[in-house]
């Protein structure tokens, strides 16, 4: 991969960033921290690893997005919105009343695959995408990103045995390990152990990267492409709240408002990225 | 007068339909013997699902398989493809109206000896609640079969209830089916009585005993539970004295519910046979179970005489 597209994908990032910023605003509840974890993934995604066509969103051959940690979805709007899904303008307006950028995914916006934000249920929706591929001869692919909160849910591994059973080799699950859930650090809360041991004992191959490093994702997200017959995961480490300084590591940022002097401390710590 | 096996009915209506829709794909949760589908897994495997037995998991991929431009039909017993993964259903399936279908087999009481863990008192509140899900009981296995095939053309998700019982023949081929759309299976002046499921026959043999008592009763089949014709119910309840309505479910939030909803303005009045809020128990005949809970033709005759 050569330097400038790496710093080109950075510099998406870095938009993205912006986006969840102007999806958050000012005394508006959102949810800032896992949307900033999961920033750099979805950039790589929808820049870089994806077959998508903004201008015909139902293209049957098109790759398969599904944020399984719905509540992340400022960073998928803020995306879409940048590929011209949707106005940027729209951005502002979410969560709002009227506004169809809801509080958590749904397919009535535009380029949105599944309705997720019940925690533990998108990868079974990304096996279900991931079958249909199979059943039809398509060679489209299915990313699911999941939280490392949400793996407590009993549902997301009857997903991680069932895709093994079917030897989805074109679904690829991506946590963002940010170790923070909505009360706390996951290793004070519920730890879910050894995540990367787990997929590979359900039969998937696993990967842990760096989830804020372009190269570590891209080079995962290739990598999986080259897997045959087993379903593939990247535990991605990533920072609650990355980006903005008061908000690392801070799970009072789960899901919390900004203040007007917040708000410009945030931007100026995107600004300076 | 012939009985039928529904269950049956839908396997094979299932693998016809599947046979001239490909977008119709089957998914089962360790149950295909009994649900079914086993007609479809024998003849096309590649669109048969088993998902072994974890339906959240089978709700979910089904709603993606949906998505990609599938007809799925999800299989299990009514308890359990209505009750473990209801919030797969509601935020997954029913939220984005998908093209769903989610089939309760061995519904109501019909799975006796089980016990009350495999028996469904409560599926039909639980679906119909349930904001865009449509809600079917088939009265019949020829009716099972136009379901079946309406279904295709139904735009959002559907739940249908399936009984385990062999039930008597109350329609034919050419008798007319629409989703939403009530059947009078016998005119009546004094009392209509709206029925589902395997308590339409049971209306139908209390008519008989009433109109020997000179008592004229209307029976109605009420399949679709969801979305209820308003009209319909409104029709045949001009001119009537009351109203008496039938379900092998919970006198909580099943047809009786539906049809005082709808007639909650109008005076008059109604009598629900139905399960009096209780779980199932073990019995050896689904008939001993039905005859336990009241849900018997002489409960029908004593509500009509009460309104009389």
């Amino acid at each position: 991969m050569e330097n400038n597209k790496i710093k080109e994908l950075e510099r998406k990032a870095k938009i993205i960033r912006e986006g969840i910023l102007d999806c958050i605003g000012i005394d508006k509840k959102g949810h800032l921290g896992g949307s900033m974890s999961s920033a750099d993934l979805v950039t790589a995604l929808y820049f870089y690893k994806m077959r998508i066509n903004p201008e015909n969103p139902d293209d049957p051959e098109r790759d398969r997005f599904i944020l399984s940690k719905g509540h992340s979805v400022l960073a998928q709007y803020a995306a879409l919105s940048e590929l011209g899904y949707f106005s940027k303008s729209e951005l502002k307006r979410t969560k709002e009343f009227g506004s169809f950028l809801q509080g958590h995914p749904e397919v009535r916006t535009p380029g949105i695959e599944a309705n997720t934000g019940s925690l533990g249920q998108g990868l079974s929706i990304g096996v279900g995408m991931a079958l249909a591929a199979k059943l039809d001869s398509k060679n489209y692919r299915v990313y699911v990103i999941l939280g490392d909160g949400e793996l407590c849910e009993g549902q997301i591994w009857e997903a991680i045995t069932c895709a093994s059973f079917y030897n989805l080799d074109n679904l690829v699950a991506i946590v963002d390990y940010n170790q923070m859930q909505a009360s706390g650090p996951i290793k004070e809360r519920y730890n879910t152990g050894d995540i990367k041991a787990k997929f590979e004992a359900f039969g998937w191959k696993a990967w842990e990267i760096d989830g804020h490093n372009m190269t570590d994702i891209i080079v995962a997200l290739d990598k999986t492409e080259q897997v045959k017959n087993f379903p593939s995961a990247i535990i991605a480490y990533t920072i609650k709240g990355k980006g903005v300084s008061f908000a690392e590591n801070n799970y009072s940022f789960h899901n919390n408002s900004l203040t007007q002097e917040q708000y410009e401390q945030a931007c100026k710590d995107i600004a300076s990225i | 007068m012939k009985i039928e096996n529904l269950r049956e009915a839908y396997g094979k209506e299932l693998l016809a339909v599947a046979r001239e829709d490909s977008r119709v794909v089957a998914l089962d949760a360790d149950l295909c013997g009994s649900t079914m589908t086993i007609f479809m897994e024998k003849e096309m495997p590649e669109r048969f699902f088993e998902m072994g037995i974890a339906e959240q998991n089978m709700v979910s991929v089904a709603a993606g398989l949906s998505l990609s431009g599938k007809i799925p039909f999800v299989n299990s017993f009514s308890v359990f493809a209505a009750g473990q993964p209801y919030n797969q259903i509601r935020q997954g399936v029913a939220l984005p109206n998908l093209n769903v279908r989610i089939i309760g087999s061995s519904c109501g009481l019909s799975d006796a000896g089980d016990g009350a863990t495999h028996q469904s008192v409560e599926d039909i509140a639980i679906m119909r609640a349930i904001p865009n899900m449509a809600v079917i009981v088939p009265v019949d296995a020829e009716e099972t079969r136009k379901v079946v095939r309406a279904s295709l053309q139904h735009q959002g998700p559907i739940y249908i209830r399936i009984t385990r019982s062999l039930l008597p023949a109350l329609t034919n081929r050419h008798t007319e089916f629409k989703i939403g759309k009530m059947l009078c299976l016998a005119e009546g002046l004094d009392i209509t009585v709206f029925a589902t499921g395997i308590m339409v026959f049971k209306a139908l043999q209390a008519r008989e005993i009433l109109s020997k008592k000179g008592i004229s009763v209307r029976v109605i089949n009420v399949s679709t539970i969801k979305p209820l014709n308003i009209e319909e119910i409104f029709k045949y309840t001009k001119g009537v004295k009351g109203i008496v309505t039938a379900e092998e479910h919970s006198i909580i939030g099943g047809l009786g519910s539906a049809v005082v909803e709808a007639l909650c303005d109008m005076k008059i009045p109604i009598k629900i046979v139905g399960i009096q809020d209780q779980f199932g128990q073990s019995a050896g005949t689904h008939e001993e179970l039905l005859e336990y809970y009241g849900l018997t033709a002489q409960s029908i005759i004593e509500k009509v005489e009460a309104l009389l």
